[in-house]
């Protein structure tokens, strides 16, 4: 029996969202005024539902462990955000970007999420361009659009490659704005260290002071996570170095139940590491696949320079094994076909694990001043880091950990399994299934925040008119303010002989070999075991300097490292159960005999959502998917 | 290659900091300035000494997070970066560096090389926005903007609010940053309506804060690593003077 209800509303995909608006509960203005919301995180998701819960006149509490809002890792996606607009008339439509998107996910996302998304994304651009936010525009002040992966229209908005930057400051200044008229109180460098549950219901944070060291507590009616993902537990991601599970580990451990941990994506087009030193992968935005030509050589370890290979000795392996949908097919599709050829042995650079973005047609075809307009900023990134000019030799470019599609269970609601408890953007896992398309991840954020949210909130909080004030010194508060306190002094005191880098780098690495791009059996066994031992040699032997009671950077790293340590586990024991091969979860044992992704919609049309069992191994609850507006097929870019 | 560094070192906002030299063998020169401190601190915490703390974040130059003053420049030698993409190819084998927090009366520091910038936030919360609630807007497309504005708005629009404007400019002035948010919104048409408050508000706030007045030296252009143009303080201050003398006649 599954305990999970998705609450999607009755009546046709079209009107769901349109009928469960006109129905849902309200809450007046008066009473608004009493009721507490804590929102966590300040990324797109995070500062757009803050902003607009304190329009409406709540109470908002935001958190952020950075010193800014504004400096939430969403300000990192560069290429853009998509909507239905149709403003290219290139056939576009609500239902097409829900066909995209449902098919991109490979058809494990949720249809009436997804549909919702498709139908608030114009909205989303309304917004933004009310707030000012510079999208790119043509001569006669029109909205411009670009292509992205997954689509045949043209249907992403951008502001050249710093549209997440764009649209965060858009959001941040909307937040700014409530701020200053006191309906948000904003508390910078605070890490959400547990959740507070009080009789079954979400109702409060325990933050540490990242500046003093000192534990507070804070209470409200209902608390929204928009923390972001877990990418980091690969180590070497796209990710921002603090970007953390914390928060909904521990909400996972207060009895939220986590979905579809193992669906990560790894993201085709990133600068290749060097050396043992780096700390983060710098990704080349997908925009590039617009214009840019991936290729590698025909003949294996080839050290010729790339511009010396001649043409028909290249392969351009997207365009040959994918000839409608070419350089733009999906992020998991491109990032495999990339590590078909570098394991068969045609990879490219002294590593061999890169292969060619090429912009020579594109720039005897427009002309360099035109690929400069469109690309500048990323071309300039590339050669600061890797000191050669991709206007003259191609980029070498290869797979990295970008994105999780996995996260906290939420229903149409976006409410976790723990009443009043909610959340939103990537850390919850609702609307991308098993592969997020490009641009998508910018449109989810913002809808849940400005859009969604808003209205379902109101549901649960209507029938909280009367609670009053939460109180921060019930029990609940003390213990779980206790549990944090043991867990900080443990880790200080344990005084080994390993940083919590040195023990972060073995943990991305075993994800990286057993759970990338490419998981079997025998390989995600042997990583669970690793794992174990890993967490014994992290409970025994870390090292973390300094005092609780001060700035202490390596106290919070080992804090977010002991939570990856425990999630990476349940990703792996996801990977394990789920015998098919979706989107970014390739299994090895489950695939076509062309090496595509095969599917068993038999057995595993299902959400998987794991339910924490303390010291036992965690409970599996399915929520069947079903689709009724959309046929199930083997997805096909050919 | 093998390096020299000195680091200021600063327990917390009440206690004395000073320079402490480290010396730090075998430093590749592909590894970021930020990771080179990671190899530091690495040796320090193995040898029980206290890491060097140093705000960081997204490691790609566009949180604005870090910020370090590196031998007499803000965010380092090169041009066009932040320090988190400062590579070590800009040093040689040998080289002696000095390594410093943002200095300015409005940024306190924290601990060693961590500064507060929550000034920066209070003078956006001033005004540095359109005040439009979610949901009530029209259609994208019915509020056209020409290429020309639209681009100088997206130039100015590229500050990262890292504060290296601040720390280059011998005044500690934050005009570079103010001016960037002000031009942003001035420019479009959404945003020509608050102009003049915004102007104004932004600006008083600027001045309650401690930050220093504009000399015109254009330091902070030549180290602002999106290298904002100064030509948005010169707008600023025609809004701000058009604000002033509209008010006074009305």
């Amino acid at each position: 029996m599954t305990k999970l209800d998705s609450k999607i509303p009755g009546g046709n995909l079209a009107d769901k969202w349109t009928n469960y608006k006109s129905v849902v509960s309200l809450v007046s203005p008066a009473n608004k005024m009493k009721l507490d919301v804590i929102v966590v995180g300040t990324g797109l998701a995070g500062a757009s539902a803050a902003a607009s819960l304190g329009e409406l006149g709540y109470n908002v509490k935001a958190f952020c462990y950075q010193d800014s809002p504004r400096r939430a890792h969403s300000i990192a996606a560069q290429g853009g955000i998509n909507a239905a607009k149709n403003y290219q008339n290139d056939g576009d439509s609500v239902y097409r970007l829900f066909v995209d998107t449902i098919k991109g996910g490979d058809y494990r996302a949720r249809e009436a999420n997804v549909y919702r998304l498709a139908e608030v994304s114009n909205m989303i651009i309304d917004q933004c361009v009310a707030q000012g936010v510079p999208f790119a525009r043509d001569y006669g002040g029109s909205l411009d659009n670009r292509s992205f992966g997954g689509a045949q229209v043209s249907r992403t908005f951008y502001a050249r490659g710093q549209t997440g930057q764009q649209l965060l400051l858009g959001a941040y200044s909307a937040l700014s704005r409530q701020i200053n008229k006191k309906t948000v109180t904003m508390y910078s460098r605070r890490e959400i260290l547990d959740i507070v549950i009080i009789d079954g219901k979400a109702r409060g944070v325990i933050a540490r002071n990242l500046i003093t060291g000192e534990i507070e507590r804070y209470s409200a009616h209902a608390v929204v996570l928009a923390s972001g993902g877990y990418g980091n537990v690969f180590y070497l991601s796209t990710n921002a170095m603090a970007s953390n599970a914390t928060a909904v580990w521990k909400a996972y451990k207060k009895g939220a139940f986590f979905a579809n941990p193992c669906f990560t994506q790894i993201h085709p087009t990133c600068i290749p590491v060097v050396g043992e030193n780096q700390s983060k992968l710098t990704l080349m935005s997908e925009s590039l696949r617009n214009d840019g030509r991936i290729w590698v050589p025909k003949n294996k370890d080839d050290r010729r320079k790339p511009a010396d290979i001649p043409e028909d000795e290249r392969d351009y392996y997207l365009e040959r094994r994918y000839p409608a949908f070419g350089n733009l097919v999906p992020r998991d599709v491109a990032s495999r076909a990339a590590k078909e050829r570098c394991d068969a042995g045609y990879g490219v650079g002294s590593s061999k694990l890169a292969v060619y973005l090429d912009f020579a047609d594109a720039i005897k075809r427009l002309g360099k001043k035109v690929i400069e307009e469109r690309y500048s900023n990323l071309f300039q990134m590339y050669e600061k880091i890797t000191d050669e000019n991709p206007y003259e030799t191609p980029m070498r470019i290869f797979p990295a950990v970008h994105y999780v599609m996995g996260g906290l269970w939420v229903n149409y609601n976006l409410m976790t399994t723990v009443p009043g408890l909610y959340a939103l953007g990537e850390c919850n896992f609702s609307d991308h299934g098993a592969n997020r398309l490009g641009a998508s991840a910018l449109m989810q954020g913002l809808a849940d925040g400005y859009f969604v949210l808003p209205y379902t909130i109101g549901e649960y909080l209507s029938a909280d008119i009367r609670t009053g004030k939460i109180s921060s010194e019930h029990p609940a508060f003390k213990e779980a303010e206790e549990n944090v306190k043991e867990i900080l002094n443990k880790l200080i005191n344990i005084k080994g002989s390993k940083t919590v880098d040195q023990i972060h780098k073995k943990l991305g690495k075993i994800m990286w070999e057993y759970c990338g791009m490419g998981r079997n059996e025998a390989g995600l066994t042997k990583a669970i075991s690793l794992i174990k031992e890993l967490k014994e040699e992290f409970w025994k032997d870390v090292k973390v300097p300094g005092e609780l009671n001060e700035f202490n950077t390596e106290l919070e790293k080992a804090g977010r490292l002991a939570d990856y340590i425990e999630l990476a586990e349940l990703i792996v024991r996801d990977a394990l159960h789920r015998k098919e091969s979706c989107g970014g979860h390739f299994r090895e044992e489950f695939q076509t005999e062309e090496g595509e992704a095969k599917r068993d919609d038999e057995h595993f049309a299902y959400v998987a959502a794991w339910e924490y069992n303390f010291d036992d191994e965690p409970l599996l609850n399915k929520e069947p998917l079903k689709f009724e507006s959309i046929e199930l097929k083997q997805r096909n870019y050919k | 290659m093998n390096l020299t560094l000195k680091i200021w070192r600063q327990k917390n906002s009440t206690s004395k900091g000073k320079l402490v030299k480290y010396k730090l063998d075998g430093v590749s020169e592909e590894m970021s300035f930020l990771e080179m401190l990671d190899m530091l601190n690495e040796q320090l915490i193995l040898q029980d000494q206290d890491p060097v703390a140093f705000d960081n974040d997204c490691r790609e130059g566009i949180c604005g997070m870090c910020g370090l003053y590196i031998s007499g420049r803000a965010h380092g030698p090169d041009v066009g970066v932040t320090t988190c993409q400062l590579t070590m190819r800009n040093f040689k084998d040998g080289d002696t560096i000095t390594v410093e927090p943002w200095r300015a009366k409005a940024f306190t520091v924290i601990k060693d090389l961590v500064v507060d910038r929550s000034a920066f936030d209070r003078i956006i919360q001033a005004g540095g926005y359109i005040s439009v609630n979610t949901g009530s807007m029209p259609d994208a497309n019915s509020i056209p903007v020409s290429k020309r504005n639209s681009d100088l708005a997206m130039d100015a629009a590229a500050c990262i609010g890292c504060g290296a404007c601040v720390a280059s400019c011998k005044n500690a002035s934050a005009m570079l940053f103010v001016s960037a948010k002000v031009s942003h919104l001035e420019l479009l048409p959404q945003g020509k309506i608050e102009a003049a408050e915004r102007v104004q508000n932004m600006v008083k706030k600027m001045d309650e804060l401690g930050f220093g007045n504009c000399t015109n030296t254009y330091a902070c252009e030549v180290e602002c690593p999106k290298q904002i143009s100064v030509s948005n303080i010169a707008r600023m201050n025609r809004e701000f003077l058009h604000a002033k003398v509209c008010k006074e006649k009305h």
